[in-house]
């Protein structure tokens, strides 16, 4: 606890060892918080009550929703949104900016490698048996070729902030990454409650990634079709993401389909308008490998398209993202990460993975099984907080319990040391209080540039003490401010 | 523009139709229960039921409390309030990013009332108040439309589905009530019904005055060309959407054929001739034309073959 009260309203703001966004070890504001913590200093509690009800029915109001499953309507629930930025200085921001192109080029020059010659394998840089015995490969993408050899055209990373301040890469996500409609409507409805705070710190624009998304998938076109054809494609109203399916598509201008619009004929994909069948050339996918083709994959889909794949395998439509890319996204695949870019690139990663223990590997194996107290272990092929063991918060009996599925399939777990994520100001009843955030920047590809949006979605964990910021479980989200370098 | 879109939009403007139809219907025949009539109310619902076409629905062993409440709040009967505004916004949120963000809220707004209703305890048996919020809901919801949405091909589908619902619905009540009262000179309220069913009553008195007699109701319903709850008013607006559509390579020269004959056969009609051949097998051939539009009508945009749409 800190030697003296801080001032309110940040009476019960928290300092300890994880690493603070805004102030530093000895309670000093970092400079670049400055102006922020300087107007909570001196806005009056009415006002600042009066703006987060003004940012409240403007999300309200634009209908700013997720669905939560499980009941048969009235499902969509609004976005929890905290009213402060987080902000992040020019000088960081580069360095996750190269850190991340780093890592995306490096990863689809694996995935390009998996699915062709395996060099990699060969060279006993990843282990064969990693890759085949991961439930994301698919046999089915072997040798076929993707345009402009570009698996992966859209992604979020999650970053974590180790309290020595370095921001390391929790997971990649390269299959059906969401959450940038949040990261785009929070930023407008910012901009109305604080119009003056954003003049006076020189924010970094984020409004051309509809655009800039647009432009990556029409350059990703099949080859000769110079007037592409581009739609989204939804698995449904029901889909928890449908609200940033719809935001997108409108955004960009492009229809929203259903499986059920597509139809193949002759290899050739079309949409069903009521102009007649007319043909699509990219597909922005939202729906998962396993469901996208009846024929390809589970035979059970019925949101996908019969027959796509055989289109996509004869180069006729382009998916974003590539099917298969599952595989290195994988949690255990992810400890070889930094090996993967030292193999393609011969660089040193500039972002850091999280340490990582595989169950596979004997040493790290028996290390595991003494420290689950400690560690967190994660199930490899899960995502969204599912099949996981909290160490410190776990009971004997759970830990046990693992214990019994780590050694019945190693190849399944993985551990990491419990982190401490970063800590953030949040404006919580009236108070200005830490909550622990992470960070999902979104980048594009489009084989040549690596574009990427300033900022990204903060994901803020908004029950006191909670390191979990996922959405179905009290999380909500925050504007992510980069700011231009004062001059 | 996406053929499930321009299907879903039809279905969101003719429940929504639906919805404010019943609504009137439960209004009139609570209001005509206040009154003291040589016909029973059992007979009056059996009509309304008998016009709405409802197999859920039967008199049996109902009191007029409970049957207003099933045309109200009972989800599994297709043609209650209920069940048309939840499907009407089921239908367009599959359409979400083709309508006006206006249009959506006020759909929302709706649908959370008519739950809401539903939700309260000791519900009033005489909901005046709360159909009148439906009427009202669902007339602001067309003015938003028109205002706020681009009067463009889904537009169109709209005012396709609205105006079919409505030529449906007024045919089958029109048919129902000539059915029983043609030569009763005492329904003179069961008419007046008819026409307050219709919103039609004071438009009525101004062109006929308030003398009311059965066969000028029906013609005035049938062919009145200037209010717009009359069959033949909606099946010109019909005919005029339908026109509207592209047809850039003649897919709709048929749904435009059997339009064009409809209008036509109601703008030429002469009432004394329909009523010697028989008003009802009329309204009757009207509807089988409607569903022969409807069917064309999806051939030509909506469910076509691949095959066809390939050789075009």
């Amino acid at each position: 606890m800190p030697a003296n009260p801080l001032p309110p309203p940040f009476r019960q703001y928290e300092l300890d060892d994880a690493y603070d966004e805004m102030f530093a070890p000895d309670q000093a504001v970092r400079a670049h918080y400055d102006t922020l913590h300087q107007r909570l200093l001196e806005t009056p509690v009415e006002e600042m009550r009066r703006r987060k009800q003004a940012a409240d029915v403007a999300f309200l109001h634009q209908g700013i929703t997720f669905t939560v499953y499980g009941r048969d309507e009235g499902i969509e629930k609004i976005f929890p949104n905290d009213l402060l930025p987080r902000i992040i200085t020019q000088t960081e921001w580069s360095k996750i900016e190269q850190g991340l192109a780093q890592r995306i080029v490096a990863l689809n020059l694996f995935l390009k490698d998996i699915y062709h010659e395996g060099k990699i394998l060969s060279d006993g840089i990843v282990p064969r048996e990693m890759i085949y015995s991961c439930k994301h490969y698919r046999r089915q993408m072997k040798g076929l070729d993707v345009p402009k050899d570009v698996y992966i055209t859209v992604v979020g990373t999650d970053l974590i902030r180790h309290p020595d301040g370095r921001y390391l890469v929790l997971e990649d996500n390269l299959r059906v990454p969401s959450g940038v409609s949040y990261m785009l409507t929070g930023r407008q409805v910012m901009k109305r409650v604080f119009p003056e705070l954003f003049r006076a710190c020189s924010v970094k624009p984020i409004e051309e990634y509809p655009q800039a998304l647009l432009q990556t998938l029409r350059n990703l076109a099949p080859h000769g079709r110079t007037d592409p054809t581009i739609v989204l494609l939804t698995p449904g109203v029901f889909n928890s993401a449908y609200f940033e399916h719809t935001y997108l598509a409108r955004q960009m201008g492009i229809e929203l389909v259903e499986g059920r619009d597509l139809v193949v004929n002759d290899n050739i994909l079309y949409m069903r308008t009521t102009a007649g069948l007319r043909r699509v050339d990219v597909i922005y996918r939202r729906i998962d490998d396993d469901f996208i083709d009846p024929l390809a994959f589970r035979a059970d889909s019925i949101l996908g398209v019969p027959g796509l794949f055989n289109v996509y395998r004869e180069g006729n439509v382009t998916l974003c993202n590539a099917l298969g890319n599952g595989i290195a996204d994988d949690k255990a695949v992810y400890a070889y990460v930094p090996a993967i870019i030292k193999y393609y690139l011969g660089e040193d990663p500039i972002l850091h993975n999280v340490e990582t223990f595989l169950c596979s590997n004997p040493t790290h194996l028996s290390y595991v099984l003494e420290n689950l107290d400690k560690l967190v272990v994660k199930a490899v092929g899960e995502s969204g907080g599912y099949g996981m063991l909290i160490g410190p918060h776990s009971t004997k009996e759970q830990q046990e319990d693992f214990r019994r599925k780590i050694l019945d399939d190693p190849r399944n777990y993985i551990a990491q040391p419990t982190l401490m994520l970063s800590r953030a100001p949040c404006y919580i009843d009236g108070q200005v209080e830490a909550r622990h955030i992470d960070l999902r920047p979104y980048i594009l590809y489009d084989g040549k540039k690596v574009t990427t949006v300033p900022g990204g979605l903060t994901r803020v964990a908004l029950r006191k003490g909670s390191l979990v910021v996922n959405s179905s479980q009290g999380g909500g989200s925050k504007d992510t401010w980069v700011l231009h370098d004062k001059e | 523009m996406l053929s499930r879109v321009a299907d879903g939009l039809y279905w969101m403007a003719r429940y929504l139709e639906r919805a404010e139809h019943t609504a009137r219907l439960i209004e009139v025949q609570l209001n005509l229960m206040l009154d003291q009539s040589a016909y029973s109310a059992d007979q009056r619902w059996r009509r309304i039921l008998a016009s709405l076409g409802d197999p859920k629905l039967t008199t049996e062993a109902r009191d007029a409390q409970s049957l207003t409440y099933a045309l109200i709040f009972d989800r599994t009967c297709r043609s209650s309030i209920v069940a048309a505004i939840v499907a009407a916004r089921e239908n367009s949120r599959q359409v979400r990013q083709q309508i006006s963000s206006e249009m959506w809220e006020q759909l929302n707004r709706l649908f959370h009332q008519v739950r809401r209703a539903d939700l309260e305890e000791g519900w009033d048996p005489q909901p005046h108040d709360f159909l009148l919020d439906i009427h009202e809901g669902c007339h602001l919801f067309q003015g938003i439309t028109d205002g706020t949405m681009s009067h463009n091909e889904g537009w169109q589908f709209i005012q396709i589905g609205r105006h079919m619902e409505r030529v449906m619905a007024t045919s089958k009540l029109l048919d129902t009530h000539y059915r029983e009262f043609e030569n009763d000179e005492q329904a003179h309220l069961e008419w007046i019904g008819l026409l307050r069913s219709c919103t039609a009553f004071e438009a009525y008195c101004k062109y006929y005055t308030a003398d009311v007699r059965p066969d000028r109701v029906a013609e005035f319903l049938l062919l009145n060309e200037e209010f717009p709850h009359t069959i033949r008013f909606a099946v010109d607006h019909l005919e005029a959407a339908l026109q509207a559509l592209p047809d850039s390579d003649g897919r709709c020269v048929r749904v435009g054929r059997l339009a064009g004959r409809l209008k036509a056969s109601l703008s030429f009609a002469q009432s004394d001739e329909i009523m010697s051949q028989g008003f009802n097998s009329y309204l009757h051939s009207i509807q089988q034309q409607c569903e022969q539009i409807d069917s064309a009508l999806r051939q030509a945009y909506i469910d076509y073959p691949i095959e066809s749409a390939l050789t075009a």
